[in-house]
C-alpha cells in the first residue's frame, strides 16, 4: 500500500512496455501463438454447444415441452460456479477420459457453460413466437416441420443470434480460466505474470483478452447486422441478456 | 476451530458494513474459543503458501503457538513467496516457513548467489532481513531442495543421472514447473543459465502439484520441477536428476517473524519456535507430505498428529 | 507411524464430509457475508448509477459500455490486479465482487423503471405527487420485480465469483476446490467445493424470488 498512485503509473508504465515489446508477440508463446489457441479453446467449446444446445432448445420449444427441464437447465447452469465446472472439465478430461490436461479440461468447461444461455435462448424465442403467427402458418396448411423451419425460426433468429453472441463473449472471457490448470490461451500471460510478479505482462494479458472479447463482439453483431432480417434487427437485446448475464 | 480467518473476515465486514451505516449485525461470536491461559499481546498471523508442505510446517507453528496460549490467525494458500513476502514486510503476517536458499536468492533480487555452506547461507539471509525488521529464527537439519525430475524411462531411455546429462537428450527437453519456475535461477533459469542448457523448454504447469505429476506421468513434459521431499517421487518411481553443478543452495526450512513479536513476547515464544524447527527431519517431513498427498488427509489435522506425536500438545 | 507411501486409500473417503462439517459451516457462513456485502454494496451503488442514468440520458452508454467492459475481464484476472494494490484483503475481493454486480445491476434497475407507464406517472402528477415521491412510492415499487430479478442473477453470479476468491486466500466454499486440488484431486473436497456453492445460490435465487412475490402481490408474473 506504498503510494499507490506511483504503483499505479509504474503498472501502466509496464503495461505498456510489454505490449510494445515485440518479444512479447513473436515466438511459441508470444501474444500471436496465444491469441490463436485462445481462438481455438473458445471456437471448439462454442461450436459444439451451438451444436448441442441450439436444436436442443429449438425443438423444445416448438413442441412447448420440457418447460420444467428447462428452466432447471437454466437455473442450474447458471448457479454452478465456473472454477467448480474447470475442476470438473479437469477429472472429466485426465482421470476419466485420459486427454491430458493442457487443452481438453478448459474446452469442457466451456462446452457446459455455454449450453446454458443458448439453450434458454433458443428454447424462449421460440416458445415466445406469436400464436397469432403460428395460427395463420398453420391454417394455410403449412406441415409443422415447415412451420418450425419457415416461420419459428426466422422470427427467433435474431434472438437466439445475440445469444450467440453474448455467449461467444463469455465463452472467451472465461477461456483464461483454463490457465489456471496448464492451459493455453492468452490467460496464461495473466497467470504467468502474476506467479512472476511480472505486472506487465498481467496487465497486459488482461487488456489482450478485454480486447479479444470486444473484438468477437463487434464481429457478432456485424454478422447480426447482415443476417437478421431489418425489420426484427434490435428488438432482441433486453430479452436475451436477462437470461443470460454472468461473469466469470 | 483451527482456522482463525473466520473472525478476521468478520471483523473486516462488520467494519465495510459499518461504514455504510447499514448498522445491523452486531458481535457474530466469532470469538476465541480453546486457548487457555491466553499470552498478553498481538495477534500473530501465520501465513502459508499453497502447497502441501508449507501448509502442515504453517499448521505445526500455528497450533503450537495457539496451544501455548498466543493470539493466532492462520491465513492459508497465498500464492507464492512473490507475494508472501511484501505481506510480512508489510506486517500482515507476522510468522511464515521459508526455505534459506531461495529465501536468499529471492532478497537478492533472484541474483545468483555464491555460497553453498547452510550456516553462511543462514547468516547471509538474516543480513539480508535485519533492515528489514524481520529474522529468520534457528534453522532446521530438515531439507527440501527444488529438484529436476524425470521418469524411471524417461532415465533410461535417454541415459540421464545428472542435470548435465540433459544437454544430450535428443531433440527438446520439455520442463514443466509452476508459472514462477521460468524466472526462479533455482528452476527453469538455473536449467538454461548456470547449466547452460540450450534444448529445454519451459512449459507452465502447477507448483509441484498434481497437474505436475500427472503431465510427468503422460509424458506431457519431460522433466519437472518437484521438490525433494515430495511423497509422489517414490510413489510414481520418479528419478531425481543428480545437481552435479551445485545450482542449488542448502534449503533448511526456517522459521521467519517479524522482529516485533519477537519483541513483545521475548524469550518463551523464541525457545518455543525453536523447539518445534529441532524436531523436524528431512524423513518425517517427507512422511507428512505423503500424508497429505497421498492419502489425503487434511494439512491441519495431519500437523496437530505430528505436534501429538511429538509432545507439543500435552496438557 | 503410519506406512509411508502406502498406495492411495482405497476408494474415496467420503466420510471427510461427515467428519469436517464444522469447518463446511464456517466457509459457508464466509461464503454468505462475501456474497451479502458484495449485493448490499453494488446494489447500492447501482442505484445511483441507474438514477443518473435516468434523470441524464446520455450517462446510460458511458456506464453500461463501462460496466461491460468490466463483465470481460476475467475476475482472477481483476483480483489479481487489485492485490498489489489493497493486498490480500476482503477489500480486494468485494471490490472485485462488486464491481461485476453492477452490470445486471444497473441494467435491469434502468430497465424497470423505464417500464412504469407513462399514463401512471401522469396520474400521479396531476394527484400532486413530487418527484421524490413519485419515485418512492410509484416507480419503484411497479419497476420492482425487473429489479429484483437482476439482483437474482447479479446474487447467483456473486455466488459464484466467491468461489474464486480462494486464489486470494478467501473463497468461501471455494478453497476446497483448491485444497481438493493440492491433495491429489481429493474428490470429497471437489464436490463440497462445486456443489456447495451452487445449491447456495440455488436457495438464494430462490429466496428472492419469495421476496419479490411477497413484496409485489399484484405481479404475479416474474420476469425471467
Amino acid at each position: 500500500m506504498v503510494a499507490p498512485g506511483g504503483r499505479l503509473m509504474d503498472a501502466i508504465v509496464e503495461t505498456f512496455r510489454w505490449l510494445t515489446d515485440a518479444a512479447s508477440w513473436t515466438g511459441p508463446r508470444g501474444v500471436l501463438a496465444r491469441s490463436l489457441e485462445h481462438l481455438w479453446i473458445s471456437l471448439v467449446p462454442l461450436a459444439s454447444a451451438m451444436a448441442v444446445a441450439i436444436p436442443a432448445g429449438v425443438l423444445a420449444g416448438h413442441h412447448r415441452r420440457g418447460q420444467a427441464v428447462g428452466a432447471a437447465i437454466s437455473n442450474l447452469g447458471r448457479a454452478v460456479p465456473s472454477l467448480a465446472l474447470l475442476v470438473f472439465g479437469l477429472l472429466l478430461s485426465v482421470r476419466v477420459l485420459g486427454l491430458g490436461f493442457s487443452f481438453w479440461p478448459i474446452v469442457f468447461t466451456l462446452f457446459f457453460l455455454a449450453l446454458q444461455p443458448l439453450f434458454t435462448n433458443s428454447y424462449t424465442a421460440v416458445r415466445e413466437a406469436d400464436p397469432a403467427l403460428l395460427e395463420a402458418a398453420r391454417g394455410q396448411g403449412l406441415s409443422e416441420r415447415d412451420v418450425l423451419l419457415a416461420v419459428e425460426l426466422p422470427v427467433a433468429s435474431p434472438v437466439i443470434l445475440t445469444a450467440v453472441r453474448i455467449t461467444a463473449v463469455q465463452v472467451v472471457a472465461t477461456a483464461p480460466l483454463g490457465a489456471l490448470a496448464a492451459g493455453g490461451g492468452l490467460g496464461r500471460f495473466i497467470i504467468d505474470g502474476f506467479g512472476q510478479k511480472d505486472d506487465g505482462q498481467m496487465l497486459g494479458g488482461v487488456v489482450l483478452v478485454a480486447v479479444f472479447a470486444l473484438l468477437v463482439e463487434f464481429a457478432i453483431t456485424r454478422l447480426e447486422r447482415r443476417v437478421v432480417p431489418g425489420p426484427l434487427q434490435g428488438r432482441t437485446d433486453a430479452a436475451a441478456v436477462v437470461a443470460t448475464g454472468r461473469a466469470n | 476451530m483451527r482456522k482463525k480467518r473466520r473472525s478476521h473476515l468478520t471483523v473486516a465486514a462488520l467494519s465495510v458494513v459499518a461504514l455504510l451505516a447499514t448498522a445491523c449485525g452486531g458481535d457474530t461470536g466469532g470469538g476465541d474459543p480453546g486457548a487457555g491461559g491466553g499470552v498478553e499481546g498481538p495477534t500473530i498471523t501465520v501465513g502459508t503458501v499453497d502447497f502441501a508442505e508449507n501448509r502442515i510446517l504453517g499448521q505445526i507453528y500455528g497450533q503450537a503457538l495457539e496451544h501455548a496460549g498466543y493470539d493466532v490467525e492462520i491465513t492459508e494458500n497465498i500464492g507464492n513467496r512473490e507475494l508472501v513476502a511484501p505481506q510480512l514486510e508489510d506486517g500482515n503476517l507476522d510468522l511464515i516457513v521459508e526455505y534459506t536458499g531461495n529465501a536468499l536468492r529471492f532478497e537478492r533480487g533472484g541474483e545468483d548467489v555464491e555460497i553453498r555452506d547452510e550456516q553462511e547461507v543462514y547468516d547471509a539471509l538474516n543480513e539480508a532481513y535485519a533492515d528489514k525488521g524481520l529474522t529468520a529464527l534457528r534453522m532446521s537439519e530438515a531439507q527440501d531442495v527444488d529438484a529436476v525430475v524425470v521418469t524411471k524411462e524417461t532415465a533410461e531411455e535417454h541415459g540421464l543421472e545428472r542435470i548435465s546429462d540433459i544437454a544430450g537428450f535428443e531433440g527438446t527437453f520439455r520442463f514443466g514447473g509452476g508459472p514462477e519456475c521460468e524466472t526462479r535461477l533455482s528452476c527453469f533459469k538455473g536449467l538454461e543459465e548456470v547449466y547452460g542448457l540450450d534444448n529445454v523448454e519451459f512449459v507452465p504447469l502447477d507448483v509441484a502439484g498434481p497437474i505436475t505429476v500427472e503431465a510427468l506421468k503422460s509424458g506431457e513434459v519431460d522433466g519437472a520441477n518437484l521438490f525433494t521431499t515430495q511423497s509422489a517421487i517414490v510413489a510414481n518411481d520418479f528419478v531425481v536428476l543428480e545437481d552435479d553443478q551445485q545450482l542449488q543452495l542448502p534449503q533448511n526450512i526456517v522459521p521467519v517473524i517479524r522482529q516485533e513479536i519477537v519483541d513483545a513476547y521475548g524469550d518463551d515464544l523464541v525457545s518455543l519456535i525453536n523447539e518445534i524447527t529441532t524436531s523436524l527431519t528431512t524423513e518425517s517431513l517427507t512422511e507428512l507430505n505423503a500424508k497429505v498427498e497421498i492419502d489425503q488427509e487434511d494439512p491441519d489435522a495431519v500437523a496437530e498428529q505430528w505436534l501429538r506425536e511429538n509432545g507439543f500438545l500435552e496438557e | 507411524m503410519s506406512p509411508v507411501l502406502a498406495q492411495a486409500s482405497g476408494g474415496i473417503r467420503w466420510s471427510w464430509i461427515g467428519d469436517n462439517l464444522d469447518d463446511i459451516w464456517e466457509a459457508t457462513v464466509e461464503h454468505l457475508w462475501l456474497t451479502g456485502i458484495a449485493m448490499v454494496v453494488g446494489f447500492a451503488i447501482a442505484m445511483v448509477l441507474s438514477v443518473l442514468a435516468i434523470r441524464y440520458r446520455r450517462l446510460y452508454g458511458p456506464i453500461t459500455a463501462t460496466t461491460g467492459v468490466i463483465f470481460t475481464i476475467p475476475s482472477f484476472a481483476l483480483f489479481f490486479v487489485l492485490a498489489p494494490f489493497t493486498g490480500l484483503t476482503v477489500l480486494t475481493a468485494e471490490i472485485g465482487l462488486v464491481l461485476y454486480t453492477l452490470l445486471v445491476l444497473v441494467r435491469n434497475t434502468v430497465a424497470g423503471l423505464d417500464g412504469v407507464p407513462e399514463d401512471v406517472k401522469e396520474a400521479a402528477r396531476g394527484m400532486g405527487y413530487t418527484r421524490n415521491r413519485l419515485f418512492l412510492e410509484i416507480e419503484l415499487p411497479l419497476a420492482l420485480p425487473v429489479i429484483i430479478a437482476g439482483l437474482r442473477i447479479a446474487t447467483v453470479t456473486t455466488v459464484g465469483l466467491v468461489t474464486i476468491t480462494a486464489l486470494i486466500t478467501f473463497g468461501g466454499l471455494g478453497r476446497f476446490i483448491l485444497d481438493g486440488l493440492q491433495q491429489n484431486l481429493f474428490v470429497p473436497k471437489l464436490v463440497v467445493g462445486a456443489v456447495g456453492p451452487t445449491v447456495l445460490a440455488l436457495v438464494l435465487d430462490g429466496a428472492l424470488l419469495l421476496v419479490q412475490r411477497a413484496l409485489t402481490p399484484w405481479s404475479r408474473r416474474a420476469a425471467a
